[in-house]
């Protein structure tokens, strides 16, 4: 019964609507699914998605493995506090993480009156959106990294240090490599999240097609035009990435569960 | 043989546990990298919660109560969010424990599918989710036409909200649940049901208590998502002002209103979405610990048995 | 290279590991740290090489004073209970890992390796990772890896324990091979006396932070130094009784002990194994307490029987040879009489002496 339940519901919330997308982009021609989701506009707008989605994710990779190894290692005073407020962008609805950016780096801003006087214009650029993304994805890696970095065995570190290997090369030729997995994994988390998100973007972008204009407002502004076909075009550029991404993760997660079951 | 007192540890366990000499970094580095985890965790978190408040209660908290409850359209978005997210919370709810005791007691054929699937809307851009429903239900949507017919209202109105934020939200619930049942097993239910339970006493006095907390945490994060969540919302709603507004989408409202009275409003709205947030947090802490005992319990008494 | 260590103490908490220890380790030799554990065995050695940092006295390696020295630049072999090999690495990377970071010319690595892999017997899985190999053939590669940067000494610690008991009985065979042919300096750590008896050329043997005794297998064994060493090197029959003018009174158990000729009454326990027991259907000898049997077990390499006395509330163990039980034809029930071949006599608290 709770089997036939999950099914039903799923195939309602998940099957019935990723069907009605994939049919409607169908109804396009190849000639017309190019025009929708493939113009000039339309590769700018991807352009600034991904290669904003890259450099939060790229950047979150490199916090986040710091944050994890800081927060695994070492003793500091409110270290519990400080862990825990890794999770807050995760649970703060990302209107208001749009809405508190675009406050604090206007030209009046927290952080604004500081950086404009240097020349760092950060609200409504690019870079306003890379940040916004950037504290949007924070958690992912963080705590994908966390409990690996907390499984590792000290013998292994102690083994490199007795064949004389500095603390250095200890981290990148025995514990980055052991890292990488969870480190790929919390990236394409953050990557896949970021491609998507919207909320947060939307208060702190000027909407410059190129420069700030991202594609899921592309696919509100075909929608509000009631362009259904050319949205769902450019919706269907989205979710292949996004399945892209959740491929990878899921591969591998098995390869890391396959080599932690041989090595045990 | 030798035993020695339980309570004295042995050499092992405590050295694993402190100052083992080839882990540990020079002062410097630890310094540093302390140092600059804490800045980035000031700037990109604690910095921005500070702001919300201060910008809200900036003209003092009379100003604040009447930012929020003088104003009617606001008003309505508070009501219409606590009443659409209760029900994606509850639809989810029934599907998580529904799908979790589906894979974890189960054996068929497609199980690595279904959690595939059910991960799938983590996957799903809120945009593109809320699309997916307005190519069902929108006028020109493939149901559009049959709903008209029948005066039925879905999209533009409270059931499309109610239904992207289930979408949105539906991994949560399961996700938690599926480790926790798993750990656990199903050997308490089988005994429950030889000493003559059936299948519905089994669910209530066995397996409710044993998932409680991991239920719970499941709850609190699937209830956080469903009230901030913007895009999909954003897509569906028709954004009829002080009909179809949810707290996010006022605060994106009065955000662009473009007087200074409306920001600070925005802001009103926005530091009831971080209290709730930080509250999300808190109690997330306080289960985490909870779930995580159960796990350890539950992986100690297969290991005794 | 021999190591010296002098009044090492260590404190985790409240819990002292260490206490003013001192030890010297003779170039060439194979010693084996012997307790049980929390003895303190596996800090001695992590502090032998620079793991752990000692809260009093010194590490020398010969003549140079290494006490500040970190691990990696001691210049050890260290081999780990659990293996602690880099299981991203294959068994070649593994084995090259300390000559990589020492920058050593590719060919000379190479050879090295292979030189090492057929040293401890695994040519040809250069090319596996450890997750494709048996626990014993980890535990070689982490041999192997451990000796490539021709370390001054070698440690291991309680390298067998995590193995099979077979596989831990060849590896401890060859590892005395391996020690006779390359005699590097080598320090262990085992809780298993077998192991330690099988293998070392010296045992020390060490409980709550101190050592107990340090000897030759044959000395330590022959002659345990306190009543820990004795009863820690296998079963033995305690007997609660007085010293007085010579001889030993434990209950019904009478033994000539020269070694007190005083008047003067002492309590004193005496300790016996259970092969140095006799069994007669008859009383005889100076003093034999009369016992029944309660139990036999005749299966294995000597049959062991539990005898018990009522007068003095004590039940012991006897290992009997396999043709003197044929003899006996004993059955639980029987009533017997039982004396002791020979007894080591401790007295407490200060002075322990010995027959």
């Amino acid at each position: 019964m709770s089997l036939g339940f999950t099914l039903v519901y799923l195939c309602l919330l998940v099957v019935i609507p990723l069907i009605a997308l994939f049919t409607k982009a169908s109804s396009l021609t190849l000639q017309q699914f190019i025009a929708a989701a493939w113009t000039e506009r339309v590769r700018a707008a991807y352009f600034v998605t991904f290669s904003s989605s890259l450099i939060a994710a790229i950047a979150d990779t490199i916090l986040g493995l710091m944050l994890a190894w800081v927060l695994v290692r070492y003793d500091f005073p409110f270290k519990r506090l400080f862990d825990s407020l890794v999770d807050l962008p995760f649970a703060l609805p990302t209107a208001v993480a749009g809405l508190v950016y675009s406050s604090l780096y206007a030209h009046n801003g927290w952080m604004g009156q500081f950086l404009l006087p240097l020349g760092i214009k950060l609200a409504y650029s690019q870079s306003a959106i890379i940040l916004v993304l950037t504290f949007i994805g924070l958690p992912f890696v963080v705590r994908t990294v966390q409990p690996v970095l907390e499984s590792l065995d000290a013998d292994v570190e102690e083994a490199a240090a007795c064949l004389g290997a500095s603390r250095w090369q200890t981290f990148t030729r025995v514990l980055l490599p052991s890292l990488y997995p969870a480190l790929i994994t919390g990236f394409a988390l953050t990557f896949a999240r970021a491609i998507g998100e919207y909320g947060s973007v939307v208060f702190v972008s000027s909407n410059v097609p190129g420069k700030t204009q991202i594609a899921p407002f592309l696919i509100i502004q075909r929608l509000e035009e009631f362009k259904y076909a050319e949205a769902t075009a450019v919706a269907i550029v989205l979710l292949i990435a996004s399945f892209a991404m959740l491929i990878v993760i899921n591969a591998l997660e098995r390869r890391t569960q396959a080599a932690n079951s041989a090595a045990n | 043989m030798h035993s020695i007192p339980k309570h004295m540890p042995t050499s092992t366990v405590v050295s694993a546990s402190r100052g083992r000499s080839a882990q540990e970094d020079p002062w410097w580095v630890r310094w540093t990298l302390i140092s600059l985890s804490v800045l980035v965790l000031s700037v990109l978190v604690i910095l921005p919660i500070a702001n919300v408040f201060y910008h809200a209660f900036s003209n003092g908290v009379a100003a604040y109560w009447n930012n929020l409850t003088g104003d009617r359209e606001t008003l309505h978005a508070i009501q219409l969010t606590l009443f659409v997210v209760p029900i994606a919370v509850c639809a989810n709810v029934i599907f998580g424990v529904a799908a979790a005791w589906a894979i974890t007691r189960f054996r068929f054929p497609g199980r690595t599918i279904l959690t595939t699937m059910i991960d799938l809307p983590f996957a799903i851009s809120p945009v593109v989710a809320g699309l997916m429903f307005v190519l069902l239900f929108g006028a020109k949507g493939y149901f559009g036409p049959w709903l008209q017919q029948h005066n039925i209202q879905i999209l533009n109105a409270w059931p499309a909200i109610a239904l992207v934020t289930t979408f949105v939200t539906l991994p949560f619930v399961a996700r938690e649940l599926i480790p926790v049942m798993e750990a656990i097993g199903s050997e308490e239910e089988i005994a429950a049901i030889s000493l003559g339970a059936n299948g519905w006493q089994m669910f209530w006095r066995v397996t409710i208590p044993n998932i409680k907390w991991g239920l719970l945490y499941g709850v609190i994060l699937c209830n956080a998502r469903a009230m901030g969540e913007f895009g999909a919302v954003y897509v569906v709603c028709g954004r009829v002002i002080g009909k179809t507004e949810t707290m996010p989408i006022r605060v994106n409202t009065l955000f662009e209103g473009g007087t200074s009275e409306t920001y600070s409003s925005s802001f009103a709205v926005a530091s009831l979405l971080t209290m709730l947030s930080l509250v999300t947090l808190f109690i997330k802490i306080a289960l985490e610990h909870k779930t995580q005992a159960d796990l350890k319990e539950a992986a100690q008494t297969h290991q005794t048995e | 290279m021999s190591i010296v260590v002098k009044n090492l103490s260590k404190q985790f908490g409240n819990f002292k590991a260490l206490d003013n220890v001192s030890l010297e380790v003779p170039s060439g030799s194979l010693l084996a740290l012997l307790g049980p554990s929390g003895s303190g065995k596996t800090t001695l050695l992590r502090i032998i090489a620079g793991l752990d940092n000692a809260d009093q006295g010194q590490v020398h390696y010969e003549n140079e004073d290494v006490t500040h020295q970190s691990p990696r630049d001691r210049e050890v072999g260290f081999v780990f209970q659990h293996y602690a090999l880099f299981r991203h690495m294959t068994i070649f990377e593994n084995v090259a890992f300390g000559m990589r970071v020492r920058s050593l010319p590719r060919s000379e690595i190479q050879n090295r390796v292979h030189e090492l892999l057929r040293l401890v017997r695994l040519e040809g899985l250069h090319k596996r990772y450890p997750s494709q190999l048996s626990g014993g053939q980890r535990q070689r590669v982490a041999l192997a890896r451990a000796l490539a940067v021709k370390p001054r000494m070698l440690l291991l610690d309680e390298p067998f324990g995590a193995l099979d008991a077979k596989v831990r009985q060849e590896l401890r065979q060859w590892l005395r091979q391996l020690h006779d042919e390359i005699h590097l300096t080598t320090v262990f750590v085992t809780h298993d006396q077998e192991e330690a008896f099988e293998v070392a050329d010296r045992v020390v043997v060490m409980n709550k932070g101190h050592i107990e005794q340090s000897g030759t297998p044959q000395e330590v064994f022959d002659h345990p130094a306190t009543p820990f060493v004795m009863d820690f090197l296998g079963n033995v029959n305690v007997f609660h009784g007085r010293v007085e003018n010579g001889m030993a009174m434990m209950g019904a158990l009478n033994i000539a002990y020269p070694d007190y000729p005083h008047a003067e009454s002492r309590n004193a326990t005496a300790y016996v194994r259970p092969h140095e027991l006799d069994i007669e259907r008859a009383p005889f000898g100076t003093s034999s307490l009369e016992a029944s049997v309660t139990q036999v077990n005749p299966a294995g390499s000597v049959a062991k029987v539990r005898v018990f006395s009522k007068e003095f509330g004590l039940a012991l163990n006897v290992d009997l040879n396999l043709e003197r039980y044929a003899e006996l034809q004993l059955k639980p029930g029987d009533l017997v009489y039982v004396a002791a071949r020979r007894a080591r006599v401790f007295m407490p608290p200060a002075a322990d002496y010995a027959i």
